[in-house]
């Protein structure tokens, strides 16, 4: 044991080649070599569920970004026509699969007065509100007065029939010229309706026929709607389509205003104005609410705003508790110490409470959405953060650190070019998961109206929820299709986001099959 | 142990100070609700605002309204939603409905949980598991008020079983009030139930293919007797503080379901607080959320000690 050898100095020619015919590499590798990234990728193609799932994500995606390009016309981006249009609450309609019972219609029990009155739109339009009858004049039961009763199928898109409105020349004599282009009717004849005591039966733009003061019409032998068709005063010149049967002699408007700005006062029929107006026949897809407005392109519009603001919030939150739980977790002791109860604090204050007093504090200032966006901020980083301070005591004692500390590497170097990329795959995947949520809480505070987001221009899933839930009852497509909507879309990211995760994780490696 | 659960108390003791130090601090800067709309005299209500010492700088206020809260109980008077009425009084009388619902669901919906739980785990790998995984699934991922007004519209207004709304007004246990509840306590078990099934079916399956479980079928036990003594009483060291956090968070109320099915409770009374700003409401209910959000999570961390001896809390 005690033999001394002196390695410093080795003669030269001590030294041999081990080897010096053939190369001795080892044999090349027939197959590419997968990396975390590819095999994280191939597992998750293997989980069925969350492929499916992210393929109705990427559908409920394009849905949003796209149907407010496609659908969008004038109707959808105009608030104020909708009121008086009444075409409000309309049921969808699809022109497609209106055999499928997607036909806009409705089953309604109509007392006799009312079928008589919707008879009467399609007598003077040729447009029939009345698809089917079910069950005509019977007599209701425990009913004491002999009312009768009629079960219909009735159109809600051609039930309301005329409306009146009063028209400056220059739109009256546009709509004219659009009736002889087009050769559709818009303006129906005025009314006589001096014999009418009941103030009701004037205003109500559907009578155009003889009827008694409960308007209950007064049929001829036949069984025809007596015209009512005003035949005396001055229309404007009325120079356009007529309706059939007239000889020339009614009148289409009633002159109103001073002489100087006159106006006309017209009975137009709501589905043929619609068209004049928009260009196109109404059929809304997912049916309108209670404001009119179209449900397909408000949808799409609140769920691109959902998923804007999630993926905000998600980003930001994941920058701040990157930052934070690194400067936690590398420096470790009183600095950790304080920080974290900071974050105790932080992640003991209730959510709603937050929000609220953003809102009752920010949101005159600086709008509702940015005082949302500072709530989901002030405490969403706490799960980040809490993650890279684990990451960070995991790897800050190891070797390489020391190795790179001890070649001159700075506490910043060291924090983010070393250490911090160990945490970023479950930081992202975090993230990723985070969305669903952040949707989810967005749509709860704008369903109890904490948070108020609506308007003509730009709405969120959980108002429209709200919104709708007062006339559920008898329209439920108000609230079906949001509801439809947002919970595909949060099962399939929670699918989606349990997938990624277990593909993440290489201790699951191999535990699947 | 002891030790621990002192530290823990003192950390939330702290905590909670804290926040209600902030709210209340951020609830007083806040512009008071213009009162003239009430039609009363401004004058009357500018002395009695200088009288209750709204003028008085906030850390003042501040002093005055720990010692009033803390010592006498008294945590202000309603100003607007409730004009006089005390507002500890008022929150009380909220209490009942709150509970009432919150334990009718509770009590059905635990033991279905685990027992779903159980089910699945016991038929791992089966048609039963992928059926209730899926249910699961889905009434975890789809938010309450969603199904609350599916389950409103299918059970009240289309089969009509029950009414739209809670029967306000009547006695709490009356059997007509029961049947009003019952579609808000479905609504309000199916997260617990698919919650709890989840979380049981995990951890089921996890100790049903340990090593134990083995030994025990070794020395002679039967599937059934294995799992009831061996595998089940594993599994609920982490359910059991669950159900207990659970317990202790039902105290709060939902705000969306007592929205839904018009239930005059907590979740009710912290809704109608903010939109009429009163803030001595608010506070209190601030203060009450915030202490029920940790007293959850206290009793939790807390209960997995006592329910295990296996696990020491606060060591490192």
């Amino acid at each position: 044991m005690e033999k001394k050898m002196d390695y410093t100095n080795i003669p030269k020619e001590k030294f041999q080649f081990y080897q010096r015919t053939e190369n001795i590499h080892d044999k090349k590798l027939d197959t590419k070599p997968v990396g975390y990234f590819r095999d994280a990728m191939r597992r998750f193609a293997r989980n069925k569920s969350s492929v499916a799932a992210a393929v109705i994500i990427c559908l409920l995606v394009a849905y949003a970004i796209f149907i407010p390009w496609i659908a969008g016309n004038n109707y959808t981006n105009s608030p104020t026509d909708t009121t008086y249009l009444r075409y409000t609450k309309l049921l969808p309609k699809s022109r497609l699969f209106a055999w499928a019972g997607w036909d806009g219609c409705t089953k309604e029990t109509l007392s006799k007065n009312d079928y008589y009155a919707r008879l009467a739109i399609a007598a003077e339009t040729g447009m029939n509100p009345i698809v089917k009858v079910y069950r005509e004049d019977y007599v209701a039961e425990n009913s004491v007065s002999n009312t009768t009763y009629y079960d219909v199928k009735i159109d809600s898109y051609i039930k309301n029939g005329m409306i009146y409105l009063s028209l400056t020349p220059e739109e009256y004599q546009s709509i004219q010229d659009w009736q002889n282009e087009t050769g559709i009717q818009v303006i129906y004849p005025a009314v006589d309706t001096s014999d009418f005591k009941v103030a009701s039966l004037k205003t109500d733009a559907n009578i155009w026929y003889q009827c008694n003061q409960k308007g209950a019409p007064k049929l001829d032998k036949e069984g025809n709607y007596v015209p009512l068709y005003r035949t005396t005063g001055n229309d404007g010149d009325y120079n356009s389509l007529r309706i059939e049967g007239d000889d020339g002699s009614y009148k289409y408007a009633t002159m109103m205003g001073t002489s100087a700005s006159p106006s006309y006062n017209v009975r137009v029929f709501t589905y043929t104005y619609f068209q004049y107006r928009y260009g196109f026949e109404p059929c809304f897809l997912f049916g309108t609410n209670a404001y009119g407005q179209d449900i397909l392109t408000r949808l799409a519009n609140g769920a691109r705003f959902s998923m804007v603001f999630a993926i905000c919030v998600s980003a930001v939150n994941l920058l701040i508790g990157a930052i934070y739980g690194a400067i936690e977790g590398y420096y470790g002791g009183k600095t950790d110490l304080i920080m974290e109860r900071i974050v105790d604090i932080l992640s003991g204050v209730p959510f709603v409470v937050v929000v609220t007093l953003f809102q009752l504090h920010l949101a005159k200032k600086v709008g509702p959405l940015p005082s949302l966006l500072f709530a989901f901020v002030l405490t969403g980083w706490i799960g980040m953060s809490s993650k890279t301070r684990m990451q960070f005591y995991r790897f800050k004692n190891q070797e390489y650190i020391l190795a790179a500390r001890t070649l001159g590497a700075g506490d910043f170097r060291l924090m983010f070019g070393h250490i911090f990329p160990n945490a970023l795959g479950t930081l992202i995947t975090s993230a990723v998961l985070y969305i669903p949520s952040v949707v989810y809480s967005e749509s709860n505070l704008t369903y109890l109206g904490i948070v108020n987001l609506d308007s003509s221009t730009r709405t969120s899933i959980g108002s429209m929820l709200s919104s709708g839930q007062s006339i559920m009852a008898n329209f439920p497509h108000v609230v079906l299709f949001p509801a439809i909507f947002i919970a595909l879309l949060l099962i399939s990211f929670n699918l989606f986001g349990n997938g990624l995760r277990d593909a993440f994780n290489p201790s699951l490696r191999g535990t699947e099959d | 142990m002891f030790k621990y659960i002192l530290k823990r108390i003192a950390l939330m003791i702290f905590v909670l100070f804290s926040i209600t130090t902030m709210s209340f601090v951020l609830i007083k800067l806040l512009p008071l609700p213009n009162i003239e709309a009430f039609g009363q005299d401004m004058e009357l209500i500018r002395m009695r605002r200088e009288a209750l010492g709204y003028n008085k700088p906030i850390l003042v206020q501040y002093g005055i309204f720990l010692k009033k809260s803390l010592l006498e109980g008294n945590w202000g008077i309603s100003e607007t939603l409730y004009r006089g009425q005390e507002v500890w009084k008022i929150f009380m009388s909220k209490m009942p409905a709150t509970l009432l619902v919150n334990i009718y669901s509770l009590l059905f919906s635990v033991p279905v949980g685990i027992l779903l739980g159980i089910y699945a785990a016991l038929k791992k790998n089966k048609w039963q598991e992928y059926v209730i995984s899926t249910l699961i699934m889905v009434f975890i991922s789809v938010p309450s008020y969603v199904y609350g007004l599916l389950l409103q519209y299918l059970l009240a207004f289309k089969l009509k079983w029950f009414p739209f709304q809670m029967d306000s007004g009547t006695d709490y246990f009356s059997f007509s009030m029961f049947r009003s509840l019952v579609p808000a306590i479905l609504a309000l078990g199916f997260p617990t139930i698919a919650g709890l099934a989840r979380n049981v079916r995990a951890e089921l399956s996890e100790v049903l293919t340990s090593d134990f479980m083995l030994l025990a079928r070794t020395k002679g036990l039967t599937r059934s007797q294995a799992t009831v003594r061996h595998a089940l009483r594993n599994s609920m060291v982490p359910i059991f503080p669950m159900i207990l956090g659970e317990f202790i968070g039902i105290l709060s109320g939902s705000l969306i379901i007592e929205k839904i099915f018009g239930i005059p409770g907590i979740g009710q009374l912290f809704l109608n607080s903010i939109t009429a700003l009163d803030y001595n409401l608010f506070m209190l209910l601030t203060v009450f959320y915030t202490f029920i959000g940790l007293a959850a999570g206290l009793v939790v961390d807390i209960s997995y000690g006592l329910i295990d001896p296996r696990i020491r809390m606060g060591e490192r």
